[in-house]
Parts: structure tokens; sequence; C-alpha cells
């Protein structure tokens, strides 16, 4: 499933990043590498963009990046 | 000796930074872009020098952060790096030490906020850590200048003796490793005669990097070579080269924080920021805080804090120049000199300093909610507006600033994550309708509109967040367009500020803007007060309407003759404006012969209320004050870019105000 439709508290491990150029770049430096484990935090007032918690850290994404962000529920690295 | 401090944002750095160095700091640009550049010497060695280089989370060269890191790395050749790392946050961190690591230079690991790990019951194997890394590792807290000492000795001596870290595989076995190894067997020639690291250049060829693959002139068999050998690693890896080469990196680093590293369950500073964001950054608490927190700095900025220093400044500045003017006068000093002191340098003094005590309390309060980790919550919470007209949450603060005063706003800018979003925010700013422009609209409001005075006034304030969102657009779809800047934003743990680094801000924002603004304003109000005291043939006038200003005035008045308002009084308080913005009711003051409170009788005299419309429009747009260009010059790092700019709110003010003045004579 997607990222940005697991719901607000739960967990899951990133399989595949997409996207292109910059944006997908910062992605795998910030961590999101295939295999991490993501948790999402909450999501911001105007309903995006959403907050995960990965590698014990808080990371803000925007809902358009985080939908081609592919999670597994209940696996984990 | 040259030190460089390098480290992800959020980290300490500038913490660091200012305990190494004390207040004796060099603050500039690296060169062509708006990215700050930091140098001080370091305390207790006065012939070493630290740079404090920009907050980066990797060394790729898609932003500017990134590339000027790299290249100062790699061109300036610092004798050593101190890599700061956020001890609480250390995987992500490590991240970019592996990339310094591959930069073959002296480095010591700082290792910061360990006092945080330890108070939430974690602990990191120091020798561990720095037997993994190949280098010296430093528990320090930047905070409480705990290891600062040990730090800089380390430091020092890996600088002085030249100690590469020692060599280590950073990565984790497997087929990214193998490449990695094939490849920089395979260029390291190319490398040595260009001086890089081969390590370096072959990770940078496998993560496809352009520039690399030209400096090294590669010929067409390694080319070759090259290709296969990352079509085997992807195929191997199952993953393409960008997550692969971020994949083996983590995968080293978890392997080294498994055995360094016992995490803490949550950091008691995690615990308080968690309790923090459920008001802060709440569904329903979130906005209402952001307004309220806004509205209280405002408030006390402009009428508690900021208005009572401007006050207590102008009192004694007044004070000053009576006692200048009567011992002037006593002295029988020739009255054109006289003139030029009192009237000239001492109100060019004021004009400066009045600025001052506005933008040390609004960047007192910046620096506080930047500190704090805030401005990053009111990143988050007003993203999604904001991203509509191509900008992301950042923005706003500088904007809202803007409606205080557009000087502080532009330098507020530098705290924006991409040199895109700075450069189109600096543009925006002016837009907002700052404080010194409401007694203009103020009077023109009484003079034309008593009854619509509301409406008026409205629609000025309005109208320029609409023209500045316009203008966003507009701004997104041609001069930036194809550049977007990812939003990925970390959220750091909400953390006091530290006293020190609050008041170093303020010391140098008050001093920077000092020295820049200083010359500017300073010289725009001698040039008008010269033009203002004597005719062409440089006798000093009597009448002010023969001064080499009114000349100036009347030259300009038919610029504006299609706004409506072709009377010289009008263009000439224009040009003064360019001073400040409440020269131009002085001026015209000056002009008309009338007090400020007769202006509201003589002003229907001058011009028809379409004109007055199109007057207050063109006050609102064109460059606020010579110190916003002073701000702007700074900032935008060019005078061509800043004289580009300025034209440009002309032009923007010369077509609204011909625009509103057209559609207010339909009426």
């Amino acid at each position: 499933m997607k990222l940005s439709e697991l719901p607000v508290g739960r967990t899951a491990a990133v399989t595949t990043v997409g996207g292109e150029g910059a944006l997908r770049l910062r992605l795998l430096d910030m961590g999101l590498t295939p295999g991490t484990r993501v948790r999402v935090e909450k999501v911001a007032p105007l309903g995006d963009p959403m907050q995960i918690e990965l590698r014990g850290y808080l990371l803000t994404l925007r809902l358009e990046d985080t939908a081609r962000i592919e999670v597994e529920k209940g696996k984990s690295a | 000796m040259k030190l460089a401090l390098a480290g992800n944002q959020n980290s300490g750095k500038t913490t660091l930074f200012n305990a190494l160095t004390g207040s004796n700091q060099h603050v500039g640009n690296f060169p062509g872009v708006t990215v700050e550049r930091k140098e001080g010497a370091l305390r207790g060695a006065k012939d070493c020098t630290v740079v404090d280089l920009p907050g980066i989370y990797s060394l790729r060269t898609y932003t500017p952060e990134e590339l000027v890191t790299r290249n100062f790395i790699l061109d300036e050749k610092p004798d050593g790096l101190i890599n700061i790392v956020d001890a609480t946050n250390i995987e992500r961190n490590l991240y970019l030490t592996l990339q310094l690591l591959e930069l073959r230079v002296p480095i010591v690991v700082a290792l910061n906020m360990m006092d945080e790990v330890r108070a939430g019951g974690g602990s990191i194997d120091i020798r561990a850590l720095s037997e993994a890394l190949g280098v010296p590792v430093v528990p320090i807290s930047a905070a409480k200048g705990e290891g600062l000492s040990e730090l800089v000795e380390q430091a020092v001596r890996a600088a002085r003796e030249r100690t590469l870290p020692a060599p280590r595989d950073l990565c984790a076995p497997g087929a990214v490793h193998r490449t990695i190894h094939a490849v920089t067997h395979l260029i390291e020639d190319h490398a040595q005669r260009q001086g890089l690291p081969p390590r370096f250049c072959a990770v940078k060829l496998l993560e496809g990097d352009g520039p690399m693959l030209q400096r090294l002139s590669l010929d067409e068999n390694e080319r070759e070579m090259l290709e296969h050998a990352v079509v085997q690693m992807e195929q191997e890896a199952g993953m393409d080269r960008d997550a692969a080469l971020a994949d083996t990196r983590y995968a080293f680093i978890e392997s080294v924080t498994a055995r360094a590293v016992k995490k803490p369950e949550k950091s008691p500073a995690r615990r308080r920021s968690d309790a923090a964001d459920r008001i802060l950054t709440g569904r329903y608490t979130g906005l209402p805080v952001f307004v309220g927190v806004m509205l209280l700095v405002f408030w006390l900025t402009f009428s508690v804090i900021g208005s009572a220093l401007s006050d207590w400044l102008s009192l004694g500045l007044d004070a000053l120049t009576a006692l200048i003017d009567r011992g002037l006068t006593l002295w029988g000093v020739n009255p054109v000199v006289h003139s030029l002191i009192v009237d000239g340098v001492c109100a060019g003094v004021g004009a400066v300093l009045s600025f001052l005590p506005i933008i040390v309390t609004l960047f007192f309060f910046l620096s506080v909610l930047e500190d704090t980790g805030y401005m990053a919550r009111v990143a988050f919470i007003m993203d999604k507006p904001l991203r509509r007209f191509g900008l992301s949450g950042r923005s706003i603060v500088p904007m809202l600033v803007g409606f205080g005063c557009s000087v502080p706003a532009i330098m507020a800018t530098r705290t924006l994550a991409s040199d895109r979003d700075r450069k189109l925010t600096i543009l925006l700013t002016p837009f907002m309708s700052c404080s010194a422009k409401l007694p203009v609209y103020a009077a023109f409001c009484a003079a034309f509109f008593a009854r619509g005075q509301a409406l008026v006034m409205g629609g000025l304030y309005f109208g320029g967040v609409l023209l500045a969102l316009l203008a966003a657009r507009v701004l997104g779809a041609t001069a930036f367009r194809g550049k977007p800047v990812p939003f990925v934003m970390e959220l750091p743990d909400y953390r006091l500020p530290s006293p020190r680094s609050v008041g170093l801000l303020l010391w140098e924002k008050a001093r920077d803007f000092l020295q820049r603004a200083f010359t500017i304003i300073f010289t725009a109000t001698v040039v008008i007060w010269f033009l203002q005291t004597f005719d062409y043939r440089l006798n000093v006038v009597a009448d002010n309407s023969r001064s080499l200003l009114a000349m100036l005035g009347r030259l300009l008045a038919p610029v504006f003759a299609p706004l409506g308002f072709a009377d010289w009084r009008l263009s000439t308080a224009l040009v003064t404006g360019f001073t400040a913005k409440e020269a131009v009711l002085s001026t015209l003051g000056v002009l008309t012969g009338a007090s400020l409170n007769e202006l509201t009788t003589v002003l229907p005299g001058l011009m028809t209320p379409q004109a007055a419309l199109a007057f207050l429009a063109f006050t609102l747009l064109y460059t606020p004050c010579a110190a916003a260009v002073a701000a702007l010059r700074r900032e935008l790092g060019s005078r061509l870019a800043t004289l580009g700019v300025v034209v440009g709110q002309c032009g923007i003010a010369w077509i609204v105000g011909f625009v509103v003045y057209r559609l207010a004579l339909l009426f």
C-alpha cells in the first residue's frame, strides 16, 4: 500500500521509494530506504502534509510525495 | 590553520560554532548564492579559523548548500573537518559522516547532545564508534559547553598531523560494496591526476554524477566498463543505483549502531516535544495558536518593546540634534554647513537608527521561534495553503514580518531551506504593506475617502497580498520554473534557545544592518538634502519650488500623468519616499507649506480622488525604502539583481497605479 494511505499511528516497512530527481534522492538520503520502518505520527491541521517517524526522528512529507512510497504493513526490517 | 564545521541541520552546529568562536565572527555569502558563510577565529588560538558550512543532509549537488560544502572541502582544502553529529538522531546524521569520510580530509566527529541520550537511559560506546568509523569521536554538549576543549584539541591535532581517517570499508558487504571497489580501481589514476579521492569519485560515478564524469575524462572503454558495472550492481541489488547506494550506507550505519549504540526508549526531549505538539500542531489548536503567536510577536514588537525603544532612541537623538543645533548657532557656523549637519547628517543618522529597535526586537522573537523548533512546525501547518503559490510553509513568517517592516522580513529569509524559496520570498515581502506606509494611507484616506476609509485601507492591504500571491505564481512559472525544491523537512525536538546564540544573532543582525544600511540610507538622506537645498546653479534656495529636487520632481511629473497626478510636488514626494516612506508626507507638507494636519485640506487641491487611489497604489508597491534596498543587496548578493528588483518594483507600481486610476475613472 502507499504510505499516504497508512492510517495515523500505524507502522509499516518501506518497500520502494518512487518519484524522481531531487525529491527521490532527498527521501533516500533522509533514510527512507527499503526495509526501513516508518510510523505515521500525525497529519497537519489542514490535512496535508503528514508527519512520520523513522530512525528515531520526525520527518514531514507532502501527501503527493508519500503517495509514491510503497510500504508493507506487518513487515519489519 | 583552517578548520571547517559540517553537519546536519538541527544538529546544534550553530551553537557549537558560537561556542568555538565567540563574538568574533565574519558573516558573508558564498559567491553567487544566498548561502551564508560564517567564519571566526578559534577561541584561544588566534592562528586558527573555523568556517561554519551550511547545514546539509548529504553531499549531493542538488542544492546550493550541498554544492558549496562539497566545493569548499575539495577546492579550499581545509586543514581539518569537525563533523557534528546529533547523538539523539545518530543514524541519519552518520549518513553525512560516511560521505565526508570519503573526501579524505582529517576529520573529528563531535557527538553532540550526549547529555540527552544519557538522560533518556541510552548510551553510546564511543570507542566502538570511533573504531568503526576510523576517526576520533568526542562526546560533547554544545549547549552546555561540555567536551569542547577535548574536541578542539583532537581537531587541531588531527589537522596539524594531517591524520586522515583510518581506512574503513564504509559499506555493508554485497553487490554495491564489490562494485564500489571495482570502480575505485578502474578510475584510481584519473582521480589522482585530478587530486581527488578515488573512492569519492567512484561513488559519484556510480551515482551518475555528470560533472564528475567530465572532470575525470574517462575513455570510451572505461565508460563502458562503468556502465556495465552499474547495470550489474542494480541487477544484483534488486534496486536502482540511487536506492542501492543509500541502502548500503544505511545498512553499514545500522551495523555500526547495532554494536555501539543503546538507544533510549524515548528521550525526555522527545516526550516533551510530543506533548507540546499535541497543542502546537494539533488539529484544532495548531492554526489558532500560530495566529496567536504571530499577533503576540507583532503586538510586543510594535506596541510594547520596539516602540518603547524607538521612543527612547528618538528622544535621545532629538536632544542630541538640538544640542548640535544650538552649538552650531552659538558658534556662528555657515548656515549651509549648519543645515548639512542638522538636516542632512543628523537626519540621516536618525533615519538609520530609527529602524534598529524594530529590527532587533523582531529578530529576537524570530530567533527564539527558530531556535526552539517552532518555526519548523509553522512550516508544517502552513505548507498546504502556500504550496498553491509555489512556495513552501517556511515562507509565511518572513511574509508576515513584511507587514511590520520589509527590512527584517528580507533578512529573515536567511532561514528558508532553499535558495529558490529565499529569492522568491525576498521578492514578495515588499508587497506586504509595511507599517511606515500606514501614515500615508491614513492621511490620504482622511483627505479623500473619509467615508470609505476602511474599504480603501483594507483594499490596499489585501491588494498587496493578492499581488504578492499573483507574482509568486507568475515568477514560479517563469523565472523560477523547473527548480521545485522538495519539501522534506525534519521536525527537531523542541529545545530551549541558548541565550548566547540568540544574543550573537541579534548582535550580528544589528551590526550587519548598520554597516550595510549606513552607507545607503546615509547617502540617500544627504543626497536628498543636497537636492532640496540647492538650485541648479548651486545657490542656496529660498523657495522650495526652485530646488534641484523640485526640478527632478517636475522632470518626473509627466511620468505620473497617466496615473492622474502630474503635480510636481507629488512626484517629488515619491522621490523622497525612497529614503523612507515617512518622508512622503513630510515632503508634501514642506512643499505645500502645510502642517501634517492641514494636509487633509490641501491634498484635494492637488489631485482627484481617483488619482489619489493611484497614488496610494503606487506608494504601496514601489521600493519600500533605502534600508530595504540595502537588505536586498545584502541577501541577494548582487548589485545588478538588486537594481533589477528596484526597477521591477517601480514598474509594477506604475502599471498597477495606471490600472487603478483607469478603473476608478469608470465609477
